[in-house]
Parts: C-alpha cells; sequence; structure tokens
C-alpha cells in the first residue's frame, strides 16, 4: 500500500485516476477499520487532509460550506453553524465517541453509505448539497443522491468530494434529528429521522423537509410527510398525518436491533418528535 | 518496499520516525518507539485504550495512520507525569482504586485529561458522555468518574 497526501485537489484527482484501486482518506475512522479487517485492500489510500479549504467551515452566500475532511467535533465547536443548522450539527455529534469525533467527518459518513448513517438524513432534510470533483469538472449533487445502496454511493472511483454546502437560512427556519437506540451513546441507530422547517410570521409552516434513515438500504427524503404538515401550525391532526407518512414511507428489514414493524412505528414517532423540536427552535424557542 | 518518513513532537521531543503506509499511529508508538503504554483492545475506535492527543484533540491511535502524524504534536501516557510526580488524574485513579487490570487506564487518562482542558469543571453527566468511548471491564466506571471528578477539583483548588 502506497500513502499519498497531495497539496490540491488536481493532484488528488490525478492519484485517483492514476490507480483504479485507490481509496480517499478523510477521518479514516471507517477505512482504517475496513483496512484492519481486510474488506478493503487498496494499493493507493490518498489523504485529502493537507489540501487547502478541506479542513475549513466558511461562510458562502449566506450558508455554510464544509470542507470534506472537517470533523464532527469542528462542526460542534464552530462559533454559528450550530445556530443556523442545529440538527445538521447534533446528528454529526451522535456519531461515536469523543476520539471518533475528533477524526470523524460527514462527508465521509455520506461516502461510506451506511443506511444507517446519522448525518446523512439531518443533510439531506437540510437540502445540502455536495461538490463533486472528477476528471470532467466540477458537479454539485444534492445530498440524498449521493449514496444508492449500502456501500454504494454515485461516485465513479475517479472521483472526489471536496465539500458540502448547507444552504442560507430564510428567517423562522431550524431542522432538528433524532435516532432512536436501545442505550444512551455509542451506537448504531435503529432508525434515524430529520426535519428542517421554514415558518411564516405568523408560524405557518411554509417549506418543509423530511428524511428518515435505518429503514430503507439508503436514506430516504419523505415528501408525503413533508406535505402533510405543510401549511399546518403543526396541530395534532397535522402530526398524525406526518406520523402516518413516515410509517408508510420507511421500508425496513428484520434484524437484530429492530424489526419491520417496529422500525415502522418508531419512524413515525421520531417523525413526530423531531418535527415538534424544529418547529419550537424555528419560532426561536430555546 | 520504502518506508514514509514521519516528523512530529511527541510529549514534547521532537521525534522522527520511518513507517510503512500501513502502519497505524499506534503501531508506530508500540513497535517502533516502544512507547507501550497506549493499548490495543479493538482496533476500531470502540474501546478507548489506544487514546492519545493530536493537536490537543482526544483521537484513537488505532484509526490513524502513523504517516497522517506528520508535522503533528502528539501527547501518550508517557508524557503525563512530571519524573517522579504523578499528574494529579493518576494520583486520585490511585486514592479511589480507579483501576483492576489496568489495560483500560492510559487511555482513561489521557481522555480524562482532554476532558478537563477543555472543561475543568464537568458534571458527572458530562464526564460520563464524553468518557463513553473509553470501555473498562473491570471497574464498573463508578470508581474512574469519583477519581475524574475528585481530581478536577483538587485540580481547580490547586490552580
Amino acid at each position: 500500500m502506497n500513502y499519498q497526501s497531495p497539496q490540491s485537489v488536481a493532484d488528488a484527482l490525478a492519484l485517483l485516476a492514476a490507480d483504479e484501486n485507490s481509496r480517499v482518506l478523510a477521518g479514516g475512522t471507517d477505512l482504517l477499520v475496513r483496512l484492519r479487517l481486510g474488506h478493503i485492500a487498496p494499493s493507493t489510500i490518498v489523504d485529502i487532509k493537507q489540501i487547502d479549504g478541506m479542513r475549513a467551515i466558511t461562510q458562502e452566500a449566506g450558508g455554510f460550506r464544509i470542507g470534506a475532511a472537517v470533523t464532527g467535533a469542528e462542526m460542534s465547536e464552530h462559533s454559528n453553524l450550530g445556530e443556523a443548522w442545529p440538527g445538521v450539527v447534533e446528528a454529526t455529534d451522535l456519531i461515536g465517541s469523543t476520539q471518533v469525533q475528533g477524526r470523524a467527518t460527514p462527508v465521509g459518513n455520506l461516502c461510506n453509505a451506511g443506511p444507517a448513517a446519522d448525518s446523512v438524513p439531518a443533510l439531506v432534510a437540510a437540502g445540502a448539497m455536495v461538490r463533486v470533483e472528477g476528471p470532467d469538472g466540477t458537479r454539485d449533487v444534492a445530498a440524498e443522491d449521493i449514496p444508492k445502496g449500502p456501500g454504494k454511493t454515485s461516485l465513479t472511483q475517479k472521483e472526489l468530494v471536496t465539500s458540502i454546502f448547507l444552504p442560507a437560512r430564510p428567517a423562522n427556519s431550524a431542522d432538528a434529528y433524532l435516532r432512536f437506540i436501545p442505550r444512551t451513546e455509542m451506537d448504531i441507530a435503529v432508525v434515524g429521522c430529520g426535519v428542517s422547517l421554514t415558518l411564516d410570521d405568523n408560524g405557518t409552516i411554509i417549506e418543509a423537509r423530511v428524511s428518515l434513515g435505518a429503514v430503507a438500504p439508503k436514506v430516504l427524503l419523505v415528501k408525503e410527510a413533508a406535505e402533510a404538515i405543510i401549511g399546518t401550525k403543526l396541530d395534532d391532526a397535522a402530526l398524525d398525518r406526518l406520523a402516518l407518512a413516515a410509517s408508510t414511507a420507511a421500508n425496513p428489514i428484520d434484524d437484530k436491533r429492530g424489526t419491520v414493524a417496529f422500525r415502522k412505528d418508531v419512524s413515525g414517532v421520531l417523525a413526530r418528535r423531531a418535527a415538534k423540536i424544529a418547529y419550537s427552535r424555528a419560532k426561536g424557542d430555546k | 518496499m520504502s518506508h514514509i518518513h514521519v516528523k512530529t513532537t511527541i510529549n514534547g521531543d521532537a521525534v522522527e520516525f520511518l513507517c510503512q503506509a500501513d502502519e497505524t499511529l499506534l503501531d508506530v508508538l508500540r513497535d517502533r518507539l516502544d512507547l507501550t503504554g497506549s493499548k490495543e483492545g479493538c482496533a476500531s475506535g470502540d474501546c478507548g485504550a489506544c487514546s492519545v492527543t493530536l493537536d490537543g484533540r482526544l483521537v484513537c491511535s488505532c484509526l490513524m495512520l502513523g504517516a497522517e502524524a506528520e508535522g503533528s504534536k502528539i501527547e501518550t501516557i508517557e508524557g503525563m507525569a512530571e519524573g517522579e510526580t504523578l499528574h494529579p488524574l493518576q494520583q486520585a485513579f490511585l486514592d479511589h482504586a480507579a483501576l483492576q487490570c489496568g489495560v483500560c487506564t492510559p487511555g482513561f487518562l489521557i481522555a480524562a485529561k482532554a476532558l478537563l482542558e477543555k472543561n475543568p469543571d464537568p458534571s458527572e453527566e458530562e464526564t460520563r458522555y464524553w468518557l463513553a468511548g473509553n470501555l473498562c471491564r473491570c471497574t464498573g466506571y463508578d470508581k474512574i468518574i469519583r477519581a475524574v471528578l475528585a481530581a478536577a477539583k483538587n485540580m481547580r483548588e490547586t490552580a
């Protein structure tokens, strides 16, 4: 195995293009485990952390651009990212231990394409756009279009995600993420749910995005759940419709962490709770 | 295969080493630099026995390559005591019997030190969450938490 630490995106792309069996290294908290287990045996590791901008959170067009090597800890510590996008920050902060937070990146979480990845439903609810660089130039892709299924992405081997963009927030906007695990920490989501809302000045929801994780081969953006609450003030009837839409959309498997019936039920419960938190935050309640 | 030449600062000393691309920082610390205080428990980032700080940030040394450490400042358990004088956390672990077999102890001490540098007055809940990535199969954690909170109090009072 050959280790490379390129200083520019162009150099990184050249390395990826030169070796079909190359792998990108950002935080390494998934990659090193898979290396050690022998699940992968790359001939080249391309460490992107030395590339300019990869470790930076920058304000852009009223939103935030998060470099591909920015860690969960750096997002939690940022002075105003959490104010604009509390759900994205709390979702990323749920991943692993303090030690893992110091290395693991939301971009890696997305590109690893695990169905239960905690940061991914929050990024999808947020409408995050993913910047992809490759031999054919630059493209911006919606976060929900990166994972294709367990361990599979829409990226080619010659492409590299360089950043994620979280757009500017209109007034009265907020997001939230909740997951169910059978303990309080250090576990993988049985169900995860992200909700992002924008309200008008009267508290009526005018925009909504609802996403579910761990209940399908990839993250789900549930349009029916969003439509169930748009135009409402999140009254009980709207919450019931939201929960039903989320439970209906969930398409989980039975496994040791939860049954199909349980996961479908919990999808509705979490959608309801996450929507209430996002709504309260959007109204400015602390 | 040729080696990678890496320049770091470990426990305040300039340290250069050669390593292979697939060696973790933990492999380098233990097998090349004879810093065997950091332990390998799980090699998957779950147990925290390999905890070190990298540029002040708590990390699992099993989850990074030695080559990634180029240019960075690393602190390990070997740098915690000052000569014969134990760090207040080390003394508190002894006073509270916060260890039995001791395999997890270096990781707990490094992680607890990182906590107290960030938050000198953590609550019990904050301490338990911060240390959730350090596993101990002997003590049941209670004595560890008590030791960390006692050391924090001691350090605040003597600061």
